[in-house]
């Protein structure tokens, strides 16, 4: 296999150097790329700017554009909501900042509610996350690598059906005709059926089974790379497993624990479609706020202050930790 | 790295002015013929079995059939405006305020000379909503009332019968059905209206004490409430998985209907409770930017031609506003009090209007206290 894929790279980089040298030769290139090159662009700058371009394209183009819904005023129309700016004559542009939506989100004690619920939701989530992809990614780890990428597929087979569907096939496990009801049901165990879905209860379970596997990856990868003679060197000098495994198995493989935790955590926070589907109506998370914001009062402008503001939520602390763990391996190099 | 974040921006910015500068080529091009598609937005459930495929086979205009459960999410779609569809079904008091955001093209009656089949009454009704009928034509109508189970009721409660809705609104009779399950539709003013008519006071007041009476009501029996969802409760209703719901009378009767097809049969029951319900109707309508207005003209002489509104009434259980399709509507239908109520539970109905931005605000609010407790 090898052998065969440098038998084809052999050619054409031979093919790709004479095309190259062809195109240095024309008189556009030159100029363009000496042009470029005195204002400090290289091939190097050329390929870094690819992914600045596609964030600004896809990230900041869109952020500025719900910055500008979130300080605009309410209107009934086609787009619900005041453009900023307005030409009051030829000359006179007239500029109008509403930051009142913003005052609004602090005002109002549900959005403070919202943020805090789902904040917690998503961390007792990232918790139950951690407790039990850790031994499942540890079991990958340690197996015989024959069975590692088996066990990895395995993991990772789920993805193969919508995210969607298997939600709702957690509402036909859980629901009072359910699976497990019935099951149970039937044996004798239960009488009644114990009410499971449209409960907190289920959201957890909804969460931490769909986000599993974005913990198990990261875990594993920083699990398989550790050293094992250092818990040998542990063992030898009579350290205990349990204390081995806190003072070095967890230290080393931080950098996992805290990749699969943001893995988890972010995209929990925002949540919308576990709680509606499986949560009681007393599951009160930031989307289903936003949601309500956006459809129910047609009021784009808050809507779009409450994106933002989540936003802020969570870069700060996430941008606090990455700098303390950028620290940190600088520290070790 | 700072020239490299500017390139971007410039980019960005370029992009953004191509774009802008697209949109204004494309509303200066001429009219083309209009391609033989048509682009449905209706609601779920609610249509009937063959009358797309009928329309196709007539007229052989392609549709695209897509379904929304909330009226919510199809206004929004059509405030943000360029939806691709060419046929949406909002309600009369939502249609009322996007009509005043220009969303709606007036409609070309020439086009329609089915109109002539259509009850004067209800064309009266909804005018309240849409001055002249000069933008939408009722599609179905309706009352939201009460759908439930009567042998797990019965269960409950001892009786078999519900009439009043003090099955959903009083804690007392609420919390002996809370086991069963309890739904609600996750209408904001739907449920508040209703709970307003079983206190007795005007359901379309905007007067903060009576929002305050309201909400006060639904708190006390919210503990009791399974969820709060407006399309789940179909077929919750006809599985027996919950036991009351305050509902969609159509969607109940479909529960009905999906209940009795069961292998191990469930059955399901609809009542206007006899405090008066709200009556609402379902418009069909044509957005501004609709891509193919003229297909869709077609779409509506169509569905008023009286065997194709019979046929979709017949189907979903829903009455129509069609006076020439009653004969051709089932007699179980026509005859049923739910459906077609009787003149003197109709005096009881009450209109649904649209409510002002402002308050609209505070209802949500309200509802989002209600809903989640806080």
């Amino acid at each position: 296999m090898s052998r065969n894929a440098r038998a084809v790279g052999d050619s054409s980089p031979f093919v790709l150097a004479e095309l190259m040298a062809w195109i240095k030769a024309l008189g556009p290139y030159r100029w363009a790329s000496n042009r470029l090159r005195s204002r400090g662009m290289t091939g190097r700058t050329a390929v870094i700017s690819v992914p600045y371009l596609w964030l600004s394209l896809f990230f900041l183009v869109p952020f500025l554009i719900v910055f500008k819904i979130s300080v605009s005023d309410i209107r009934l129309g086609m787009p619900p909501y005041d453009p900023l700016i307005t030409w009051a004559s030829a000359q006179v542009m007239e500029l109008k900042v509403n930051l009142g939506n913003y005052a609004f989100l602090w005002e109002d004690a549900l959005y403070r509610n919202a943020y805090a619920n789902s904040i917690l939701t998503a961390g007792i989530s990232t918790i139950l996350c951690l407790l039990i992809g850790y031994p499942m990614a540890y079991g990958i780890a340690r197996s015989k690598p024959s069975w590692r990428n088996l066990l990895l597929l395995l993991v990772m087979l789920p993805f193969w059906t919508s995210f969607l569907l298997r939600v709702y096939a957690w509402i036909g496990i859980l629901k009072n005709n359910g699976l497990i009801n019935n099951l149970l049901m039937s044996m004798g165990v239960i009488d009644e059926p114990i009410v499971m879905l449209q409960t907190n209860f289920a959201v957890y379970l909804g969460i931490v089974y769909s986000y599993l596997p974005f913990m198990v990856l990261p875990l594993y990868t920083a699990i398989e790379k550790l050293d094992l003679t250092l818990l040998e060197a542990a063992a030898d000098l009579g350290c205990r497993p349990v204390k081995a495994f806190f003072k070095i198995t967890a230290p080393l493989t931080k950098g996992g624990i805290v990749a699969g935790s943001m893995l988890v955590f972010i995209p929990a926070v925002g949540e919308f479609v576990i709680p509606a589907l499986l949560g009681g109506p007393g599951s009160l998370m930031i989307g289903r706020v936003l949601w309500e914001e956006f459809f129910n009062n047609r009021s784009w402008p808050i809507a779009s202050a409450v994106a933002i503001a989540m936003l802020v939520v969570l870069v700060f602390p996430i941008w606090i930790l990455q700098r303390v763990q950028g620290r940190e391996m600088g520290a070790h190099r | 790295m700072r020239s490299e974040f500017r390139f971007g921006l410039l980019v960005a910015a370029v992009v953004w002015v191509a774009a802008c500068g697209g949109k204004k080529e494309e509303a200066a091009e001429a009219p083309k013929p209009e391609e033989k598609v048509l682009f449905v937005y209706n609601w779920s459930d609610y249509i009937g079995e063959t009358t797309i495929a009928e329309f196709e086979a007539k007229t052989g205009i392609k549709v695209t059939y897509d379904v929304f459960d909330s009226n919510e999410v199809l206004e929004t779609k059509l405030l943000a405006g360029k939806t691709g569809y060419d046929v949406v079904v909002p309600s009369a008091n939502f249609l009322e305020r996007q009509i005043q955001a220009g969303v709606f093209l007036p409609l070309d009656k020439s086009k329609l000379p089915n109109l002539v089949n259509m009850d004067p009454d209800i064309m009266q009704r909804v005018a309240a909503h849409d001055a002249g009928n000069d933008h939408s034509i009722n599609y179905l109508w309706g009352t939201t009332g009460v759908g439930y189970n009567p042998d797990l009721v019965k269960k409950a409660l001892g009786t078999d019968t519900l009439d009043s809705w003090s099955a959903v609104f009083d804690p007392a009779i609420a919390k002996k059905l809370a086991k069963c399950g309890i739904s609600m539709l996750d209408a904001p003013s739907e449920v508040m209206d209703s709970a307003l008519i079983y206190l007795g006071r005007d359901p379309n007041s905007e007067k903060a004490e009576d929002l305050a009476a309201a909400e006060e009501l639904l708190m006390k029996v919210r503990p009791y409430v399974r969820y709060f969802h407006s399309s789940q409760y179909i077929n919750d209703l006809a599985t027996g998985e919950i036991c009351v719901s305050l509902g969609w009378s159509g969607d109940v009767l479909q529960a009905r209907d999906r209940g009795a097809e069961a292998e191990k049969p469930v059955r399901v029951a609809y009542t206007i409770p006899k405090e008066g319900a709200i009556m609402w109707f379902d418009m069909l309508a044509i957005p501004t930017d609709a891509p193919h207005p003229g297909n869709a003209h077609e779409f509506l002489n169509f569905i008023m031609d009286p065997a194709v509104a019979g046929g979709i009434s017949n189907y979903v259980a829903y009455a129509n506003g069609n006076a020439a399709s009653l004969p051709l509507v089932s007699e179980d239908l026509r005859n049923d009090p739910s459906v077609y109520p009787t003149p003197e539970v109709k005096q009881k109905l009450h209109a649904h209007l649209a409510e002002s931005q402002e308050f609209s605000r505070d209802l949500n609010r309200a509802w989002t206290r209600v809903r989640t407790g806080q």
